[in-house]
């Protein structure tokens, strides 16, 4: 499937109106597409893998996955309506995705069967070190490779942390993104912002696979 | 909820030693056929807990599975459909699974699990 063949159909999955106290921004298309293309075909951790996205939301990443040939996918969400919604979502494309409703912290896995988590973790601003929440569990429970998305702002923080104390063997930035956040919040001041995001892979260790060859050119979206 | 889902979760439950299988309690039952990918069995297949699916599998109304498997039945079509069938096309719709330690159910809806632990559980 061709790059904008993805984006196209993951641009007609509802997306939120109406977040609530989570910090849900939704992945949108084409930094959905643009994740998932790049894990499938620089690093072959999509294909014929089980993929797990935490932190799903509507499903948007959970849905790419599945579109780019992911053998199992599973999408994990504390949030029953955003569930509702990526399930209807899921449906729309004719996807089959294992929804489970859950805190990722309180999560119970056994065995080494997920090969690849991709996320959009909260960033962390409203419940502070909610990103590192996930990236922590994500590195316990991915047997090959964690993608996710980080503010540009904490990039030294989170390499540093990853590979000290959080099992990753390597932490690599593939590339840097522009992500608009619109006004969803009271919080926010401003009618739209646009944030900086690294797009990171980790590699959990005790795994031999891959490594980082493959390096995007950094740019904005 | 494909069977696959069920062999990778287990109860996280303050105080659990062990909980995993959570055991089902089957409402409704599924099937959605997906085509069968030889590779993805076999590189599945050491990972699988095999006792815990299989006894899913029968609770699910598949009595088809071998009590126990090894790699080598990898090499018959036969089981490998069995496999399949059982792994990937068998869907827990509505019900609900249970920590085998404490009982508590954790219901599962439109073939969604509801994880979520009460404040006492974590």
């Amino acid at each position: 499937m061709k790059l904008k063949q993805l984006e196209g159909l993951l641009g007609e999955l509802q997306q939120f109106s109406n977040p609530k106290e989570l910090e849900q921004y939704p992945t949108g298309p084409h930094i959905a597409s643009r994740m998932l293309f790049t894990a499938e075909n620089s690093f072959e951790d999509v294909s014929n893998k089980v993929v797990a996205d935490f932190g799903c939301g509507c499903g948007t990443l959970g849905a790419a996955a599945a579109l780019l040939g992911a053998e199992h996918v599973m999408g994990i969400d504390i949030d029953s309506q955003s569930l509702e919604l990526a399930s209807l979502n899921a449906e729309d494309l004719e996807l089959d995705i294992n929804f489970i409703q859950s805190d990722i912290k309180n999560l119970g896995w056994r065995g080494q069967i997920v090969d690849t988590v991709v996320m959009n973790p909260p960033f962390g601003t409203r419940k502070k070190g909610a990103d590192m929440d996930f990236l922590c569990v994500a590195l316990k429970v991915a047997s090959q490779a964690v993608y996710s998305l980080h503010k540009t702002s904490t990039r030294d923080h989170i390499k540093r942390v990853a590979l000290r104390d959080l099992n990753a063997s390597s932490a690599e930035v593939l590339c840097e993104l522009r992500f608009d956040v619109p006004q969803l919040y009271k919080f926010h001041k401003k009618k739209e912002v646009d944030i900086a995001v690294d797009l990171w892979r980790f590699v959990p260790k005790g795994n031999q696979g891959k490594g980082t060859e493959h390096h995007l050119k950094s740019g904005t979206s | 909820m494909r069977l696959l889902t069920h062999n990778m979760l287990s109860s996280n439950i303050k105080g659990v030693a062990n909980g995993f299988p959570l055991r089902i309690e089957v409402e409704k039952v599924v099937e959605k056929k997906v085509d069968l990918n030889a590779d993805f069995l076999r590189n599945i297949f050491p990972k699988i807990e095999w006792k815990a699916f299989a006894e899913a599998a029968r609770t699910l109304g598949y009595a088809e599975l071998p009590e126990d498997a090894d790699s080598s039945f990898l090499d018959s079509d036969d089981f490998l459909d069995k496999f399949h069938h059982a792994l990937l096309e068998l869907h827990l719709e509505e019900g609900a699974l249970i920590c085998p330690e404490t009982g508590r159910r954790f219901p599962v809806n439109k073939g969604i699990p509801n994880m979520l632990l009460h404040e006492d559980e974590v």
